[in-house]
Order: structure tokens, then C-alpha cells, then sequence
């Protein structure tokens, strides 16, 4: 039975993982950058539930489509100040270090208004765990709705690129940016929605994280934000299905190393499988080959 | 033809000249300041990391300016080298008591362990390119951090104990050292380090570097970061050379890291020191210092350690305003609209001196 409950806590775990990948993993496939600073959303997500539920009593439900908006907004505006002008920029390296700076600039924001000891985040979720097998086996509430949020965003994100323009507009400028604005795509707003839904799915991750682990600093988002950028190169970056399958298999081998391996060596494995997987497949399980023209 | 090779030749002398009499104007006046007690305690404590930071921005820089490829695992390799230089270093406590001649072998076997793990990491690892690369040496920094805080060593007169578990399970007498203590990290080392070491250090470090870039090993690698597939087809073996590139990088960066360590009394692998955190901080050094200019890197290494210090009076603000000086630079630096927005400017003011020198001569 503890094998299965190990099973299922590395689901949830990579199920949180797999909605930050998917986040990196889009902007990355049409902006062409490492968003470092994706992390930091998600714990500033996790602060403003926080802030709302504890300091002004609101409502949970309220509270995280806040979280959502406020974490959209930054989003864009971070893509709009920083992001934005660097496009063009001789250097790839430079959008880096700017992301970076942001990130920064997010965790010094945190930590003056907030302090750096970590805070207790009482979970928003209120659903009762599920009891299967005669009790033998227990499914946290949180467990439960990581899982089923997962889900959800997976069918919603994929029906979204698939079916709408907006979506099509996407995949479009992420498979070549110049054609697509010669075929009357407005690249810039299809880009600043890319990085409002990315954030979105961050707060959402934020706060399923922090439901599920509940403590909050303003370094909470650095570490899940980093493993998730490597489930999203795991699977392939780039593709959604991708980040799903990397988040997944990430939060099992992280669980299933943590109970039978090792605990202080389940990141290393983690970035042990990472290392291996882009040895056989350079571009992640579900990437797509290029092949290098002369 | 003689005539133009001398010319290029003391070209090229200058601009290294100056960077090494830089580095030496510097060592000058520190020397000077610290012997008529100009300088705070504050700053007297800072001059061996800045040449730990110096030294690993102009290794880093041999790797992403020179070579070309994206490293974010910079800091792992300085971790080897505090580890094994350490361990060395205590070990031989009572064995070499010339403290010189001791940190002499620690470095050069803190940077012998560091060059040939990066040789072995470089192996597979080089056939990545760019971002994959990037989050690759990310994930053996975060490795080697995770590594090393299992790793229990102590020495008894049985000799080397090790462990992965916890002290007690060494089984060591009475009285025998600790060296390794995992999570708490390593200490009791020998402090050897000093300014003046670390300034040989640096002057090593740049003339390697320096004599790498412009030697003919040092133009095939240039040539393979500006055009691989041309560099690959006039005959350049590009697997050695990315090896050479990243190995002597990696060497260079252990050395560093055995310098850090004869500094301090504790050293922990924590996110701070030896994470990616460490690696991204030298990254930003390289990139503001201007990638491939090694006295950028000096510059902007210890420009960007002393800001924060500088500022500490503000406390918690620090590295809020360090964090948005970064981001303004960038965009200053990089935007293309920033850029011909400078060039608009410069233009505008020679206009304007060639208008009034015009006038004047009218007049």
C-alpha cells in the first residue's frame, strides 16, 4: 500500500510541476526565452492568497481568481517593461540576465514586505479526503483537486490552441515569428497573451503548491520553478503533452526516490534523469528534431 | 607584411599589458591603503572574494565569450575545488608546514579535480547546444551541491574514513578529525589564503586565459562559437577543442574555489554559495563586463561585489536597487531602440560642436 500512496503524493507533486512547465514551456516556444523570473510568479501568487485569506478574511475561491488576475497582470507587465524591448536584441543572453534581474527584483519585493520568515498558508482547498480500500489508503483533498486541476487546464489549454484563432495565432508565431506577422498576426499581443495565461497557470500552481506544502517565503518559487523548466525540457519544450508527461515523471521519480533512495539525494537524481534523457533524446522525450541546415 | 605583424603584434601586447598592469595598480594601492590603515576592516575582508569573483568571471568568460556556449553550473566546479583543496589542505596539516607550499598543492589539486570532472562532464555534455546546454550544467551544478552534502570524511590513525550516512557510522577512535560533516559542511582549514595569493591567482588565471585566446588552439575555438559547421568543415576537431575550452574553464574556477575556501573558516554547499543562484550571479558579471572582454569582467566583477557591500546601509533595499540597476542596464545596454537612441544623441552633440566650431571660424 505505501507504494501507491508514494505513487500518487509523485502525481500530485508532478502535476503541480507540469502546470509551471507548461508556462515556460510556451513561452519559451514562442518568445524563444528562459523566463526565469516564472518561478518567482507563482510565489508571489502563493502571497497574494495568502495575504487575501489571512489578513482580509475573504473567501478562498475569490481569493485565488485574484491571485489569477493579479499574477496575469504582472505577467504582462513584466513581458511589456522588460521583455519587450530586448527582443530584437543582439545577444540571447541579454533577455537572460534581464529575466533574472526580474526575478530578483520579485524576491526582494517579497521579502521586504513580507519578511523572510517562512509563512504558515492555511490551504484553500475544503474538500474532505478521499478514503479507498477501507481506509487502507487515504487521498489527501489537495492530492484530489492537484490532480483534477491538472486535468482540467491540460483539456482546456489544448482545446484552446487547437480550436480558437488565438490559439492558432500561437502556434503560428512560435513556428516562425516573420511569417506569421506577414500573414497579418499581431505578434506582440499573441506573444503578451502567451505570458498572461502562462501566469495565470502559475498563480494556480502557486497556490496548489503552497496548499499542498504549506509554507511560504519568498524563495518558495525559485526551486519548483527551476524543476519544472526541467520537466519542460524532459518532455520536450515546446509542446504541451510534453510538459504533462516531464511534470509527471519528474514528481514520480522525485516521490519514489525520496521513499526508497534517498531524501537528501532525490534532487540529484531528479537532475541525473534530466541529464539522461537529453543524452538519448537531445530535444526531450516529445520535442521535435531539427535538423541543422548549412 | 614584417610591419604589419609588428604593429598587430604590440597591439595585442597593449591592451594585455594594461589589463595586467590594472590588476597590479589595484594590488599596489590595496597594499598601500591597508599599510597606512586607510582601509576598513569591512574592506580588508572583502579583498581575497574579489578575487575569487574576479577569477571566476574570467573562467566563465572563457566559456561563454570564448567558447561560446552557455554554462549555469560555473559555481559546481569551484565547489570541487573547495572540497578537494580543503581536504588536502587538512589532511597535510602536519605533513607540509610551509603554509605556501601547502596552499601551492591544494590549488593545483583543487584544479586538477575540477578540469578533469569538467572533462568528463564536457564529454557528453558538449554535444548539446545553447539552451539545452544551459540547463544541463544547471542540473550538475545542483548535483554536485546534493553530492557533496552527503559525503561524511574523518581521519583517524586507521587513516580516511568515509560515509554517506552520518558521523557515528565512520566507527573512528578517539580523537580523530572530522573533515566532512555532510549539511554542516567542511572547517578547520588552514587559512593560507591571503590578498597577495589571490592576485598571483588572478595574474595565472588572465595569462592562461589571454594567452589561450590568442594562440592558435584559442582561434580554432572562436571559430567553431562563430560558425561551427564552417569551423567543422576546414578541419577543426571540434569535440577537443569545446573540451579544452570547458576543462581549462572548470580547472580555473576550482583553483578559485580552493582560494574561497582557505578564506573562511566554514564552508556549507548551500544554494547561496554553490547552487545556480552563485553561477547565475558570475553569469551576470560576465554578461555586464561585455561577453568575451576579459577586463570587463574584472571590472564588472568587482564593480558588481562592491555596489551591494557599498549599499549596505540600506539594508533590505540592496538588492531591490541591484536588481533594477541590472534590468536598467540591460535594456540601456541592449534594446535595439536604446541603442539607436544613443547614437541619435552622440550624432546630435558632434552636430552641434561641428555648428559652433563652424561659426567660430566664420567669425
Amino acid at each position: 500500500m505505501s507504494f501507491i500512496t508514494y505513487v500518487i503524493s509523485g502525481i500530485s507533486l508532478g502535476s503541480v510541476y507540469a502546470i509551471i512547465a507548461l508556462g515556460y514551456s510556451m513561452v519559451y516556444g514562442i518568445a524563444k526565452m528562459l523566463n526565469f523570473a516564472h518561478g518567482d510568479v507563482i510565489m508571489v501568487g502563493g502571497f497574494v492568497v495568502y495575504s487575501l485569506t489571512s489578513s482580509m478574511g475573504m473567501p478562498p475561491i475569490v481569493a485565488v481568481v485574484c491571485s489569477m488576475i493579479f499574477c496575469t497582470i504582472l505577467g504582462v507587465a513584466i513581458e511589456r517593461i522588460a521583455y519587450r524591448p530586448l527582443r530584437n536584441a543582439a545577444s540571447s543572453l541579454a533577455v537572460l540576465i534581464t529575466a533574472i534581474g526580474i526575478s530578483y527584483f520579485l524576491q526582494n519585493i517579497a521579502l521586504i514586505i513580507y519578511g523572510s520568515s517562512p509563512k504558515i498558508f492555511s490551504s484553500v482547498i475544503t474538500i474532505p479526503p478521499l478514503k479507498l480500500a477501507d481506509g487502507a489508503l487515504t487521498i489527501s483533498g489537495e492530492t484530489v483537486v492537484t490532480i483534477a486541476a491538472c486535468i482540467v487546464i491540460m483539456v482546456g489549454l489544448t482545446l484552446f490552441i487547437n480550436k480558437t484563432k488565438a490559439g492558432q495565432a500561437m502556434l503560428a508565431v512560435s513556428e516562425d515569428r516573420g511569417a506569421a506577422s506577414l500573414m497579418g498576426i499581431n505578434v506582440n499581443g499573441t506573444i503578451a497573451l502567451t505570458f498572461a495565461i502562462g501566469s495565470a497557470l502559475a498563480a494556480v500552481a502557486g497556490v496548489l503548491l503552497c496548499s499542498a506544502y504549506p509554507s511560504l517565503s519568498p524563495y518558495t518559487g525559485a526551486m519548483p520553478g527551476i524543476k519544472a523548466f526541467v520537466a519542460a525540457v524532459f518532455g520536450g519544450i515546446g509542446s504541451i503533452p510534453g510538459a504533462l508527461i516531464g511534470g509527471i515523471l519528474l514528481g514520480l521519480i522525485e516521490a519514489l526516490s525520496k521513499a526508497y533512495i534517498s531524501f537528501q539525494l532525490s534532487d540529484a537524481i531528479v537532475f541525473a534523469a534530466l541529464i539522461v534523457v537529453l543524452l538519448v533524446r537531445p530535444t526531450g522525450i516529445l520535442g521535435r528534431q531539427i535538423q541543422e541546415k548549412v | 607584411m614584417e610591419d604589419a605583424k609588428k604593429k598587430k603584434m604590440t597591439a595585442y601586447t597593449k591592451q594585455t599589458m594594461i589589463t595586467y598592469g590594472m590588476v597590479i595598480a589595484v594590488y599596489i594601492i590595496c597594499e598601500i591603503c591597508m599599510h597606512t590603515g586607510k582601509m576598513s576592516n569591512q574592506m580588508k575582508g572583502l579583498l581575497v572574494p574579489l578575487c575569487y569573483y574576479a577569477i571566476m568571471a574570467v573562467s566563465l568568460n572563457l566559456t561563454v565569450g570564448i567558447l561560446g556556449e552557455l554554462s549555469l553550473g560555473h559555481a559546481g566546479f569551484s565547489c570541487i575545488g573547495v572540497f578537494v583543496g580543503a581536504v588536502f589542505s587538512i589532511c597535510m596539516k602536519d605533513v607540509i608546514t610551509v603554509s605556501y607550499l601547502r596552499f601551492f598543492f591544494a590549488i593545483l589539486l583543487g584544479a586538477l579535480a575540477a578540469g578533469v570532472i569538467g572533462f568528463l562532464i564536457g564529454i557528453p555534455v558538449l554535444r548539446l547546444r545553447g539552451d539545452y546546454l544551459a540547463i544541463v550544467t544547471l542540473a550538475f551544478c545542483e548535483i554536485i551541491k546534493n553530492v557533496v552534502n552527503i559525503i561524511y570524511l574523518g581521519k583517524d590513525s586507521n587513516g580516511l574514513h568515509f560515509s554517506t550516512k552520518d558521523m557515528m557510522s565512520l566507527g573512528m577512535e578517539e580523537g580523530a578529525i572530522e573533515i566532512v560533516k555532510g549539511p554542516q559542511g567542511i572547517s578547520g582549514m588552514p587559512s593560507d589564503a591571503n590578498f597577495t595569493i589571490g592576485v598571483l591567482l588572478l595574474l595565472i588565471t588572465l595569462f592562461v586565459v589571454l594567452n589561450l585566446t590568442h594562440s592558435r588552439d584559442g582561434r580554432a575555438i572562436m571559430a567553431i562559437r562563430d560558425n561551427l559547421i564552417a569551423a567543422e568543415s576546414v578541419g577543426i576537431n571540434i569535440t577537443k577543442y569545446k573540451l579544452m575550452a570547458f576543462s581549462i574553464s572548470a580547472a580555473l574556477a576550482g583553483a578559485a574555489g580552493v582560494l574561497y575556501a582557505h578564506n573562511i573558516s566554514i564552508v556549507k554547499a548551500a544554494t547561496n554559495n554553490f547552487g545556480y543562484n552563485m553561477s547565475i550571479l558570475i553569469l551576470v558579471f560576465v554578461v555586464l563586463g561585455g561577453i568575451g572582454n576579459i577586463r570587463g569582467s574584472i571590472i564588472a566583477a568587482v564593480i558588481l561585489t562592491l555596489v551591494p557591500e557599498m549599499l549596505r546601509g540600506l539594508q533590505q533595499y540592496r538588492l531591490l536597487i541591484y536588481s533594477v540597476v541590472l534590468i536598467g542596464m540591460m535594456l540601456l545596454n541592449w534594446s535595439p531602440k536604446a541603442i539607436e537612441w544613443k547614437a541619435g544623441m552622440i550624432a546630435k552633440l558632434k552636430k552641434g560642436r561641428n555648428k559652433k566650431q563652424t561659426e567660430k571660424q566664420a567669425d
